[in-house]
């Protein structure tokens, strides 16, 4: 009934070259095709349960839904989804691990799996065989998927990515023709636009997303960092305090507010035309492609953040991770879904979904039709190869994951932006918070 | 022998046990013990169990070790804690006090003969009615520091000239999350203290206008000392309810900025659930104990007393 062959393979990869989706019956040929041949092979009977993070975008979920039906149609392992508010994925793992029973899959932060590593499956063999066969995977997905040793304990299957996103016309009135790549060519251009009465702003309330992706940007602009690689705290330094006097001059040149902000104002200030520069992931662009607000897409663009003193990028983009549990009775079936959702065409066709919301963590898929079939998404192709790691240059985990729940970076740098604190306050207070995560 | 020895034993326990459920002391017990049950597991234990956690370094996740009070005394030292002390103190006396104000204004007022009296008496009920989260996301929208209705409004009468920022700077944040509280806490005042107000015997009043009194005099000694008691009940659980509120900061503010909002029970949320220390954050929910107890027991003990509820000043 679904004879694959090379030529109907060809044919879909140039459906997908076009952005297109793939129909359900391709999708379900495909899954056939690799079901035939796939690497780790099922338990008969398996059923699996599947938790993931409430979806931010619809067609990404669809593409989603659409790839665990063909693989369950191809395989015979009956996937149940559950999808539940991202904050509540952590706390619902951490129980499943320890009473050994629940969802034979999370799909939730990077830093779950490393809360409870011996209770995971061993994924080494599923990502070695995955980086083979497409092109390796990027350092920040390693350091994120193997726990303390050299064994693979969760696999980033995506990275979520953001960017600066600006207004064409508002920065060309300002005098520059794009985001200036430097820390000073960068404040100017906020000055300028300041001047102009349209001013940038990004969020220093406490949104998780927005506000810890561009505030640790700004402090390993610096060539600050929380921890070193040992873990050590050593945040108290003069490039500390450099990093919050440069947010403080940037402060000073946004609209009014950006302390209240959560990761939903700088979306309704930017689509509104109020800010002319913010920091988002693709989701701006994608709501003013679908509203129909022609005048906000055609005119707006993004950007990479500026490349700091360290001549390296030094953005944080968020890992999204899967993990399988010991107490699942199917482990195989597990390792087969993760091989089946990280495979091409099916991976291919959910990142075209995720319409650059989602970015993939094998160099193999860089070619994917998505990154090139509208230049305004390209460069969230390379946010996962771009990005640091949520301890910066110390261990990624629970006291990453700490840090960044407790506000540790934005708060310091908002509370010397907002000048509740001198700079240098604002360092030791956010030092002494960090010490009591990192203790022993 | 083997059915006579259990027999025996049968006999005598048998005997013990009824003179034992003769008791009224043992009967009495027996007949509290679903409700000690209940309490016990669904109130005792969680507390007990919070208590503990305090003491220990547990994550979410895992079950960690005895540390003493080394919580406790981090907490001493973090400056972000004692803010959220100051924060909750201030929410609460500002919001309760003003909540108490309006609130009996309103009931008296409800309690006089007007128009469409029940049908207003529902709508005063309306804030209280409306899930809390639905409420603290339109003050949000309300507060917002670039959309806000307000600042909006204000612009177009040509007061102001450019957007309030609510929630941008600390004391306007403060001020407005109290608002907000007010706002969503008068109706649970001011109905109760209406039906307080309904068990004042008519009669009090109509001796008291023979008697010359003024409309002052009959409410400082007429309604005031009978609706004491109510009015016990009430800021208790006025005082209560606002001292532990979490749903409106944290869909408001959630604690910002920089902590200006955040009140003991959004750090502890903050500290425990989301940063994952469920030890520290516990030690932040025990650390409220102190506080919730002393309300109470100023409620129960002071404004219970039978010389305020007659009227008399305190000896």
């Amino acid at each position: 009934m679904f004879n694959i062959d090379r030529r109907s393979l060809l044919k879909g990869s140039t459906a997908l070259a076009l952005g297109a989706a793939l129909s359900p019956a391709d999708l379900l040929g495909y899954a056939k095709a690799w079901a035939a041949d796939m690497k780790f092979t099922p338990e008969a009977g398996a059923e699996l349960r599947l938790l993931r993070w409430k979806r931010f975008i619809q067609s990404e979920e669809d593409a989603f839904l659409a790839l665990i039906d063909a693989f369950s149609k191809a395989t015979g392992v009956k996937v149940t989804v559950e999808s539940e508010f991202m904050d509540d994925i952590q706390p619902k793992a951490s129980v499943a691990a320890n009473v050994g029973s629940g969802p034979d899959l999370i799909w939730g932060l990077y830093s779950t799996a490393h809360l409870f590593p011996d209770k995971l499956i061993d994924l080494t063999d599923v990502a070695d065989h995955l980086g083979s066969q497409y092109g390796g995977w990027v350092p920040a997905a390693e350091t994120y998927g193997k726990g303390d040793g050299d064994n693979w304990i969760n696999i980033p299957i995506c990275f979520g990515g953001n960017y600066l996103n600006y207004r064409n016309s508002m920065i060309e009135k300002a005098g520059f023709k794009e985001v200036p790549q430097d820390l000073d060519g960068f404040l100017e251009m906020s000055k300028a636009l300041k001047a102009n009465g349209t001013p940038m702003g990004m969020a220093l309330g406490h949104a998780s997303g927005d506000g810890n992706a561009w505030t640790h940007w700004a402090l390993w602009a610096h060539d600050a960092y929380v921890v070193d690689e040992n873990d050590k705290v050593i945040l108290d330094s003069p490039e500390a305090v450099k990093a919050c006097e440069y947010v403080k001059a940037l402060y000073d040149t946004w609209i009014p507010g950006t302390a209240s902000w959560n990761d939903g104002s700088n979306n309704k200030a930017f689509l509104a035309g109020e800010v002319s520069v913010t920091n988002n992931g693709i989701s701006i662009y994608q709501k003013a492609l679908t509203e129909n607000m022609t005048d906000i897409s055609e005119d707006m663009d993004h950007a990479f953040y500026p490349v700091g003193v360290s001549g390296e990028p030094t953005e944080l983009h968020v890992a999204w991770s899967l993990m399988a549990f010991k107490y699942s009775k199917y482990p195989n079936a597990c390792k087969a879904l993760f091989e089946f959702i990280l495979s091409k065409p099916q991976y291919d066709d959910w990142l075209v979904g995720s319409v650059a919301y989602l970015t993939h963590p094998l160099n193999g898929y860089d070619n994917n039709p998505i990154w090139t079939s509208d230049p305004k998404r390209t460069i969230y192709r390379d946010c996962a190869k771009r990005t640091l790691t949520a301890g910066g240059k110390g261990s990624v985990g629970e006291r990453a994951a700490a840090a960044l729940a407790d506000f540790i970076v934005v708060d310091m740098l908002a509370s010397a932006a907002t000048g509740q604190t001198t700079p240098e306050e604002a360092v030791q207070q956010a030092t002494r918070k960090a010490k009591r995560i990192y203790r022993g | 022998m083997v059915d006579a020895a259990p027999g025996n034993d049968a006999v005598v326990s048998a005997s013990f046990w009824t003179r034992l459920n003769e008791n009224r002391t043992v009967l009495g017990l027996w007949f509290m013990l679903p409700a000690a049950a209940f309490l016990i597991f669904f109130l005792a234990y969680p507390l007990g169990l919070g208590m503990w956690l305090s003491l220990t370094d547990a994550k979410i996740g895992r079950a960690g070790e005895f540390i003493g009070f080394e919580n406790f005394t981090w907490l001493w030292g973090d400056s972000v804690f004692w803010l959220s002390v100051f924060n909750t103190l201030l929410y609460t006396v500002v919001a309760s006090v003003i909540k108490f104000a309006i609130g009996l204004y309103l009931a008296l007022l409800l309690n006089n003969n007007i128009a469409f009296k029940a049908f207003i008496r529902a709508i005063v009920l309306l804030p209280f009615i409306v899930p809390t989260v639905l409420s603290a996301i339109a003050f949000w929208w309300i507060f917002d520091s670039q959309f806000s209705i307000l600042s909006w409004a204000l612009i177009e009468l040509g007061i102001i000239d450019q957007n309030i920022d609510f929630l941008g700077t600390p004391n306007n944040a403060r001020a407005s999350v109290i608002f907000a509280n007010i706002w969503r806490g008068v109706p649970f005042v001011a109905i109760t203290l209406l039906a307080g107000l309904q068990t004042v015997p008519q009669s009090l009043y109509e001796a008291a206008t023979i008697d010359g009194a003024s409309k002052w005099d009959m409410f400082r000694h007429i309604t005031y000392p009978l609706l004491t008691p109510i009015i016990a009940v009430v800021m208790t659980f006025s005082v209560l309810f606002t001292f532990t509120d979490f749903q409106l900061i944290y869909a408001m503010t959630r604690g910002g900025p920089v902590n200006a909002t955040h009140l003991m029970a959004t750090l502890s949320y903050q500290r425990a659930i989301l940063g994952g220390n469920l030890g520290e954050g516990a030690a932040i929910s025990t650390a409220m104990i102190p506080f919730l107890l002393s309300a109470i027991m100023f409620s129960w003990f002071g404004l219970q007393r039978r010389k305020w509820q007659q009227g008399e000043s305190d000896d």
